[in-house]
């Protein structure tokens, strides 16, 4: 790339191996290179960071979210040169060390145009204000560990430093949240349309608190401390709201830890007219709740429920969940992303494939009886990109039915389900421009009878055929008939 | 409704899915960047494959032994069984065995920690690990095994994590801390002009600590400063967050009367 596109300004990867060696070529090959977007990545330490530091004299924005980095020294930062004053947007929130303070904070202080600036764990409370004062036109800061000794000098310092960020909007980090500092946010909540809280284990009444304060808010992530109550709460405070994701606190515990239920959600639904993008995790639901937050808010496009334990029947009735997840695509007629959970029979696919005609990405698990399940999805969607689907009985014959509309899609996942490795290969050859790659790591699927299911498919449309970097168990069905293995 | 195994030809696949993971770790997909001659692909769901959205990024886990282990979580296998059984759970779980509390029991694959389940992102779930959560003292929740907390000492550059429930009264805790925090004193000792004896540093450490140079105070649940030393030790143990060494020159939170009490103690 470098030589063909030496002018190559922004990168965004996500999901990617990325090594130190790349990183090094990103920054000495591209001299106006401006964005390093590195989503979930890995592969790389913080000698890679220092090269980008040490080279890229016109970055703009360096944002390494929930990558894995190996962290070898905090030093990195101090390859800033003192001449680099072009910095816009920071995020190492993933870092595992402590970067060196000194050099964050005049980093953060030369830098005008810092608009946006998310810390590690590892920056201490006390250091935030110094950080902030520095940083007075940020819009977007992610605290380190929101904690330390409670002491009142300590307090009213950072209270009066956020009390100096006019234009702060967006707030996260708030790891190891200490309750008592919660307050030294009051001053801006007001001023807040997002709000992070979900590293911060603070329990219900505190969350009230901070949350009722914030009457701009539009989107709002959260553990479930904040229960059935304070989801009430939140929506008497903030009628603008539009995200709302309950993240569990326990989600491996075996009993509810908490008061939340299908309840918060539907006094959500019903108190805030703009939420349209929904991520919720509990641990019960009914029907009669889904079809009342469906009634109330037609204008729901992302809509993704997690009940915790598999194949969860409506509490109420102990009926499948069909209806409830039926009325949310009859009424949200502009829902675009859709998570189902709990106990669903092929009758919830009939309404899928009946009503989601804009749905672009849908994701089941546990779900279904049968291949019509998935064949009412496949032919009624007619704008699905992205379906990802496990642990359903659905095989062959949907798929095969339905291979054109693969074509027409920008992915399929299945694993542990019961498509064949004969229906792989027999999808492979008959759609050359589709990459049919089967993952299996008891062996190659040819050792196995042909009708045994493949415990992992992945498919999508190529326009560059089939890969060749793949790892020793995974296998791609082409045209050739024969098995390309890596 | 759908039974456990009951769709066909599945028995072998949920079973092979629940006891073969995934382990992308090991994988290395890449793509190549300049210099290299992989083909350049327009998609962008490359790399380590997107398992489930929400979920372990593609990296599945690699499960045991049919005893689905996630990552960041410890869970289940001690448990009792008979704890999953809800009364709106029809399925048929005969295969579900019977609670035996004392030893671990390999729970049957749909109840057992099913691999990527709930998805949740491997970076959440690394984060929420190593942050314990506040529970509420009033949840009627068994004692823990452990009860550790953080011990900080004014002065001293890092903190320490003590379990209380390794000492059974505030002699020990005293003990415990002097031996503790002996190495920072010898510098304290130096700077307050006490003369070198042949004492080991620990009965330096008693010396200040039983001096009126530093106060042995605690955070109870309500976010109070409180001297230690006040309470049956059980209460203590019950209330304590943290532990703060403190100088005695610092403590002007503490009530005048606290104060007096320290020093008459001396």
């Amino acid at each position: 790339m470098a030589g063909a596109y030496p002018w190559l300004e922004e990168i965004r990867l996500k999901r990617m191996v990325v090594s130190d060696e790349s990183l090094e070529i990103i920054a000495k090959s591209f001299k106006n290179f401006k964005v390093l977007v590195l989503s979930s990545c890995e592969g790389f330490t913080t000698e890679g960071l220092a090269a980008i530091a040490a080279n890229c004299r016109n970055l703009r924005e360096l944002d390494l979210r929930e990558s894995e980095v190996e962290d070898l020294s905090g030093r990195w930062l101090s390859d800033f040169p003192d001449s680099y004053t072009s910095l816009e947007s920071l995020n190492i929130s993933c870092l595992g060390n402590e970067v060196n303070l000194l050099a964050l904070e005049r980093l953060v202080s030369r830098c005008p145009n810092l608009k946006t600036l998310r810390l590690n764990r590892a920056v201490p409370l006390d250091r935030l204000p110094n950080l902030l004062r520095g940083a007075p036109q940020l819009a977007e800061l992610g605290t380190g560990a929101y904690t330390s000794e409670m002491r009142p000098d300590v307090f009213s310092n950072l209270a009066e430093a956020f009390a100096g960020c006019k234009q702060l909007k967006t707030l996260s980090g708030f790891w190891d949240a200490l309750p008592s500092y919660l307050p030294a946010v009051y001053p801006i909540c007001s001023q807040l349309t997002s709000l992070n809280l979900s590293y911060a284990t603070v329990q219900s009444p505190d969350l009230i608190k901070l949350v009722s304060l914030c009457e701009k808010l539009q989107k709002l992530w959260v553990l479930d401390y904040i229960e059935d109550d304070g989801l009430e709460i939140l929506a008497a405070s903030c009628k603008d709201l539009r995200e709302l994701r309950v993240f569990p606190s326990d989600p491996f515990g075996l009993e509810p830890n908490v008061a939340l239920t299908e309840q918060g959600l539907v006094s959500v639904s019903e108190g805030c007219p703009k939420l349209q993008s929904v991520l919720y995790f509990c641990r019960q639901m009914s029907n009669a709740a889904l079809n009342t937050i469906a009634r109330n808010r037609p204008n729901m496009t992302r809509f993704r429920l997690c009940i915790i334990e598999p194949r969860s029947p409506d509490y109420l009735t102990l009926q499948p969940l069909d209806d409830g997840f039926g009325a949310i695509v009859e009424h949200c007629k502009d829902l675009r992303r859709l998570s189902l959970s709990g106990l669903l029979t092929d009758r919830v696919f009939e309404y899928i494939g009946t009503y989601g005609k804009k749905l672009e990405m849908l994701s089941v698990a546990f779900a279904g009886d049968s291949d019509l399940g998935l064949h009412h999805v496949l032919s009624g969607c007619d704008n699905l990109r992205k379906l990802e689907i496990r642990d359903c009985p659905f095989g062959d014959k949907a798929l095969l039915a339905n291979a054109a509309k693969l074509e027409t899609m920008r992915s399929l996942w299945m694993s542990s389900c019961s498509v064949s490795f004969g229906a792989c290969k027999v999808l492979g050859q008959k759609m050359p421009r589709l990459n049919v790659e089967v993952m299996d790591e008891s062996g190659p699927p040819d050792s196995r009878p042909e009708s045994s299911p493949v415990e992992k498919l992945y498919v999508y449309r190529t326009v560059a055929g089939p890969r060749l970097d793949m790892p020793g168990f995974v296998w791609t069905m082409d045209d050739d008939s024969a098995l390309r293995i890596s | 409704m759908s039974a456990e195994k009951g769709y066909a030809g599945l028995g072998e696949v949920a079973a092979m899915g629940e006891t073969i993971g995934l382990n992308l770790k090991e994988t290395e997909l890449r793509l190549g960047l300049p210099g290299s001659d992989s083909p350049v692909k327009t998609t962008t769901s490359l790399g380590a494959k997107r398992g489930f959205s929400d979920a372990i990024d593609g990296k599945w886990v690699l499960s045991g032994n049919g005893n689905a282990n996630q990552s960041g979580s410890d869970l289940a296998l001690a448990k009792d069984a008979s704890l999953f059984s809800s009364p709106s759970d029809k399925t048929n779980k005969d295969t579900l065995p019977l609670p035996q509390p004392s030893k671990p029991v390999p729970a049957p694959a749909s109840k057992a920690q099913v691999v990527g389940w709930p998805p949740i992102r491997s970076f959440r779930k690394n984060s929420m690990a190593t942050q314990p959560p506040q529970k509420n003292e009033a949840d009627a929740e068994p004692k823990p095994g452990c009860l550790y907390v953080k011990v900080s000492m004014d002065g001293a550059p890092y903190l320490r994590k003590m379990d209380l429930n390794n000492y059974a009264s505030y002699r020990d805790l005293s003990s415990a801390l002097e031996k503790m925090f002996s190495c920072f004193t010898l510098s304290q000792c130096g700077a307050h002009g006490v003369s070198s004896r042949d004492n080991s540093s620990e009965s330096k450490l008693r010396d200040l600590l039983h001096g009126s140079e530093y106060v042995l105070t605690y955070e109870d649940k309500d976010g109070d400063w409180m001297l230690v030393g006040d309470v049956p030790w059980e209460m203590f143990t019950d209330s304590c967050k943290r532990l703060r060494i403190m100088k005695s020159s610092e403590a002007i939170g503490l009530a005048p009367r606290a104060m007096e009490k320290c020093r008459s103690r001396n």
